[in-house]
């Protein structure tokens, strides 16, 4: 889905660009440092899980990438192109950044006061400038696509936690975004909710998404990622494909913290 | 989850006037009814029952202040309502647009405005600890004795306006300032997300949710305003609380004032129920959850 009439201009898709470069970012709430220098970079079609414990800054570190939040210091490239850091003097255009990067949030944070149809084509009429009729029919193919076609014209408040954060992965793919990034989607919902979600996830990634999972899934991870990285003390301390890091993790700080989710039984 | 379609009116209206429930219904309106007759008969039976009744409710006087006899040196009670609603739309208007300014003033963040966010805090402050009176006392007398051209020369009206506009918008700013509060923060990340800018955002996912919000405060506050508009009696404005006043004055009969009492009174009941029909609304719609 090439469009490149909007101003954004990506770089080539080449191994050295990537469709995600982030070096060296450092972002602090007050006194305390939550991001420390992370340093990652991601391939197109690339689905990268992040995982760690709470606090360890896995949100933050998307939130960055949306420009939800002004980094401290470092740089993030968007295909090639300098989204946040001090190369970017002045010139990004957030909104235009952000229509490019999708992100479906733990908490869902559909629009309450619209129907499904509506969540999902307000953005695409009123930021892409699609027709009603056009973005209308994207919502019906996409909403469909996720069995969520008799939603349509509901109100969030009458959908299950699972349903509605479907909704919302739904609403965000409308902005036919070249990058997803997922926020420990499934952590609000109900066990027997978190399968139908992952489904939508595990499509994504088949049909050759470039993602940014944040997750407390492992096994989900283990099975979907093509790399997960472990954050701790604000720094990815390791990162391997998931066979490997699951199995012989090398860093201290990751086989604790595997042994912790293990011992929970989540693994 | 099994497919929800158009809820069955038919089946619902059944439900409402169902057995059980025309049973509480009898049950309602006898208690109802009790109680009234209760009220009625202390009313009735009190010893000075007879000189209230002469005093507040002769039917006599009250038409007579209802229609006013110039002549005899009283005015309509009737006639001068019409002042009261002037004032109450005029003020609800200026306070609408007042009160914003001060709520999206007071919700900025940055430093630039910090003076201007110290001065509207202490309006606030001031307006809403001050008593209305006072506020009208101080703007109908305290401005006409400045002797400005063009603003000490205005009607008793046209400050009471100002006064009630100046005490009002402090209360109808916070209330503003709730509705948007209430909106989540991240409602506003969602929003952003997606490439909205903060002003479509504002327009498209924030306002509408506000909104629906404050429109029940809001009305709380206006039903209360429409009431305030006859303190503005106090400065010479011949209002229906003056009128009555004034006929009371005249005649010794005060049936005046329960012919006032009982025309705010259907001033404000249609707009009590009016917020009543628009929150039942916004209920239905949501639970329905078909259309928009």
């Amino acid at each position: 889905m090439g469009r490149t009439d909007d101003g954004f201009s990506p770089g080539e898709l080449s191994g050295a660009a990537g469709a995600l470069r982030i070096e060296g970012l450092r972002k602090s709430f007050g006194a305390h440092e939550v991001l420390r220098g992370v340093d990652l970079a991601v391939a197109p079609h690339e689905v990268i899980c992040l995982i760690g414990a709470s606090g360890s800054g896995k949100s933050t570190l998307l939130r960055c990438v949306n420009l939800l939040e002004r980094i401290d210091a470092g740089t993030i490239w968007l295909e090639g192109q300098a989204i946040a850091g001090p190369s970017t003097g002045r010139g990004v255009d957030e909104n235009l950044v952000r229509r490019h990067i999708g992100i479906v949030f733990q908490a869902f944070n559909l629009f309450p006061h619209m129907t499904v149809e509506r969540n999902v084509t307000l953005a695409p009429m009123k930021v892409l400038g699609l027709s009603r009729s056009d973005a209308v029919a994207q919502a019906i193919e996409l909403l469909e696509r996720f069995g969520l076609g008799e939603k349509r014209a509901d109100y969030p408040d009458r959908l299950s936690g699972g349903q509605q954060q479907r909704v919302a992965i739904v609403r965000a793919l409308a902005m036919r975004p070249r990058l997803m990034m997922l926020d420990e989607v499934t952590s609000a919902l109900d066990p027997e909710l978190v399968a139908d979600v992952l489904d939508v996830i595990r499509e994504l990634a088949e049909g050759g998404m470039t993602m940014l999972i944040a997750t407390h899934e492992m096994g989900f991870a283990r099975d979907i990622a093509s790399r997960v990285c472990f954050l701790a003390d604000g720094q990815i301390v390791e990162q391997a494909p998931p066979a490997r890091l699951f199995s012989q993790p090398s860093d201290e700080r990751t086989r604790r913290f595997l042994r912790r989710i293990t011992d929970a039984g989540r693994l | 989850m099994e497919a929800q379609g158009l809820p069955d009116l038919s089946a619902r209206r059944s439900r409402i006037l169902g057995d059980g429930d025309r049973r509480g219904l009898i049950l309602s309106t006898t208690s109802t009814v009790v109680v009234l007759a209760a009220l009625l008969a202390v009313f009735l039976l009190a010893p000075g029952s007879g000189q209230v009744r002469h005093t507040f409710f002769n039917p006599a006087d009250m038409w007579q202040a209802f229609v006013g006899n110039p002549k005899a040196g009283y005015y309509s009670v009737g006639e001068a309502l019409w002042l009261n609603i002037r004032m109450f739309v005029a003020a609800e208007i200026l306070i609408l647009i007042a009160a914003l300014i001060v709520a999206v003033i007071r919700q900025s963040t940055g430093p630039v405005l910090l003076p201007l966010r110290v001065v509207a805090t202490v309006y606030v402050d001031v307006a809403r600890g001050v008593p209305l009176i006072l506020v009208i006392f101080a703007i109908g007398f305290g401005v006409p004795a400045l002797q400005l051209r063009g603003i000490s020369t205005q009607s008793a009206a046209v400050y009471g306006v100002a006064a009630l506009v100046f005490s009002y918008s402090a209360y109808v700013s916070e209330v503003y300032r709730a509705g948007l509060n209430s909106v989540h923060r991240s409602q506003v990340a969602a929003a952003r997300s997606l490439g909205l800018s903060g002003w479509a955002s504002m327009r498209y996912v924030i306002l509408p949710q506000a909104v629906r919000t404050i429109i029940p405060p809001l009305l709380n506050d206006f039903i209360s305003l429409q009431k305030d508009t006859a303190l503005v009696g106090l400065l010479g404005a011949i209002e229906a609380n003056k009128a009555a006043e004034i006929y009371s004055d005249t005649v010794f009969n005060y049936s005046s004032y329960t012919v006032a009492a009982i025309l705010f009174l259907l001033l404000t009941i249609p707009l009590a129920r009016f917020t009543d029909h628009l929150i039942a609304r916004d209920r239905a719609r949501r639970l329905a959850g078909a259309g928009q």
